[in-house]
């Protein structure tokens, strides 16, 4: 009994130490107050979260007194919560539809986000149009020889279910839920040394992080490059978008993020995170 | 001799505490993981989720059958156990009864050294190697499937087999062999027909013990096998439960999120299954 007793006893001191210990932590935290205080809310595309996630860190740790919050739904709810005003900026990774702008929305594009479409370097294959690339996801074509290059059985290296890469890249070629994947790698590191280990692998990544140990594909004569992402003559590729409301004013803080997200002080961040910046 | 006694019980409550902070890890995560896996095994319905042959789960329509990934952590691990026993049952027989200290002394060393080796550099090693190898060597397309993940974990589960095997043989009484010498049975017949059969407890318990490595290992295997959720088959890209669980969850949502945490309850039960037959092996052992 006497035993049980310390037990208990030893136990709640430490529960209380542990505890006690933790809200002490807490409490400072949320003292420090800059210019412009309050939170900007930003809700939508689970592709952009390398570049929000980048942007909202600086932001924050430029404007102590600024909370920024991200939250990872997808373009079609980022939008929505934007007409709803359930968030200040809503985040999408297509343009807008004109019903949509015809609800009072308006689009500022933020950055192009360029997908390469990448081959072994031995290839002999240098150039594919979009309609191939696509047929070639889709399994209808299944040999190199077909569209020009050696016997040899195409590889598909994709990204696995959910990646913003494979979302951006199956949406882009129309082919969202009917690849043919032979392997679905979960990085874009994985994806460029698996094609540069196979001659006969075909796969995707992000522009700004193809190496030279593959070769990216021109698509349809345009090979991918910063400049022609930009002006548009790179089909692989969507822009990654802010929506904001028409008519409504934006908080000061939301406003805040905005110029920041769009000066060109963030391009560098915006590159870093493996988009091109659009200003 | 009081303040002996209350010292005495308090650093006794102390351990009392210590110890109870490992099974109460266990219960969390048991509670979590079955609190977490059961929602979706009930909106996907327990058949389909368990027998479905199809796993799609961002598709417009998605499906959530994990039958392919359950038979892959099967085979996969039937797989490796088929090559690996053998080899390491093999080098502890040699490293228990005929190997010269210094020889011993060095084998030893090299088995360690492979445990300690993380799976991360097994799979890298495999990605870049095994895999491109194994293209070659059969002519196929490409070479990251069941047969490499087998392969890697085969190497993975050799230091554990090779060691509790080896504290196993060591442990038979030097009279049972001395016995079957003294009635004229080669040295060779001896380990195979006395210290073999009597270390066979421990030798089962290295055998689950490379099981239990083999189902749950994850990084290694996501590096070599492709990750697509195909049926099984030794020269297809293959996703095991581990991975299933690992690839998506980063990016997941909804009902997807859900679905992972009971393909981590699934691969939960399969450990505590691996284990509950661990026990009983080593219980036996005891017992003999």
């Amino acid at each position: 009994m006497r035993k049980a007793m310390g037990v208990i006893m030893a136990a709640s001191l430490m529960l209380t130490v542990l505890f006690g210990c933790g809200q002490a932590d807490n409490t400072p935290a949320s003292s420090g107050a800059g210019a412009v205080s309050g939170t900007v809310a930003t809700d939508g595309s689970t592709s952009m979260e390398k570049v929000i996630g980048a942007l909202g860190e600086q932001f924050m740790s430029d404007n102590s007194g600024i909370n920024f919050t991200y939250n990872p739904t997808g373009s079609g709810s980022g939008i929505t919560a934007v007409e709803e005003g359930r968030c200040d900026i809503g985040l999408s990774s297509r343009s807008l539809k004109d019903e949509e702008k015809a609800k009072g929305l308006t689009e500022t594009v933020l950055a192009l986000d360029g997908i390469a479409v990448i081959v072994h370097p031995d290839n002999p294959v240098s150039d594919l149009d979009l309609e191939t690339v696509a047929k070639i996801y889709r399994g209808e074509i299944v040999n190199w020889s077909e569209v020009g290059g050696t016997d040899a059985e195409i590889v598909l290296i994709g990204r696995e279910a959910g990646s913003g890469t494979r979302d951006g890249f199956e949406s882009i070629t129309q082919t969202a839920d009917s690849c043919q994947y032979r392997q679905e790698l979960t990085s874009t590191g994985d994806v460029i040394t698996t094609v540069a280990n196979n001659p006969g692998a075909i796969g995707y990544a992000s522009l700004a992080s193809v190496k030279d140990t593959v070769k990216p594909l021109s698509i349809g004569g345009t090979a991918p490059a910063e400049a022609t992402v930009k002006d548009g003559s790179y089909a692989v590729q969507r822009p990654f978008v802010l929506v904001t409301k028409s008519d409504g004013q934006l908080s000061a803080a939301a406003q805040k993020f905005f110029d920041y997200a769009t000066s060109d002080a963030a391009n560098d961040i915006i590159s870093k995170a493996g988009a091109v910046p659009a200003n | 001799m009081k303040q002996k006694k209350t010292l005495e019980q308090a650093v006794h409550g102390l351990f009392l505490i210590l110890g109870l902070v490992t099974v109460g890890c266990v219960l969390l995560i048991t509670v979590y993981l079955i609190i977490a896996g059961i929602p979706a095994i009930r909106e996907i319905g327990p058949v389909n989720f368990l027998f479905g042959q199809e796993w799609a789960s961002t598709a417009s329509e998605p499906k959530y059958g994990i039958l392919p990934f359950v038979l892959t952590s099967v085979y996969g691990t039937a797989g490796a156990i088929l090559l690996g026993v053998p080899i390491g049952f093999l080098t502890a027989v040699y490293l228990a009864k005929l190997a010269r200290p210094r020889v011993k002394a060095v084998i030893s060393g090299a088995v360690n050294l492979l445990a300690g080796i993380p799976s991360v550099v097994y799979g890298l090693v495999g990605m870049m190697v095994l895999v491109p190898g194994i293209r070659r060597l059969f002519q196929i397309p490409d070479g990251s499937s069941l047969f490499a993940a087998i392969i890697v974990l085969a190497i993975m589960i050799l230091p554990s087999i090779v060691k509790v095997s080896l504290t196993a043989l060591e442990a038979v009484p030097k009279e049972y062999e001395d016995a079957s010498l003294a009635l004229g049975a080669t040295s060779i017949e001896t380990y195979f027909r006395v210290s073999v059969p009597a270390a066979r407890s421990g030798i089962a318990a290295a055998v689950v013990l490379g099981v239990g490595r083999a189902i749950g290992e994850a990084m290694a295997v996501m590096m070599v096998s492709g990750n697509v959720a195909n049926m099984p088959s030794l020269f297809q890209s293959v996703r095991f439960l581990t991975t299933a669980v690992a690839s998506e969850m980063s990016y997941s949502a909804g009902l997807q999120r859900q679905a992972l945490f009971s393909v981590a309850l699934v691969l939960f039960l399969f450990i505590m299954l691996i284990n509950a037959a661990l026990n009983f092996f080593l219980k036996r052992g005891k017992e003999d």
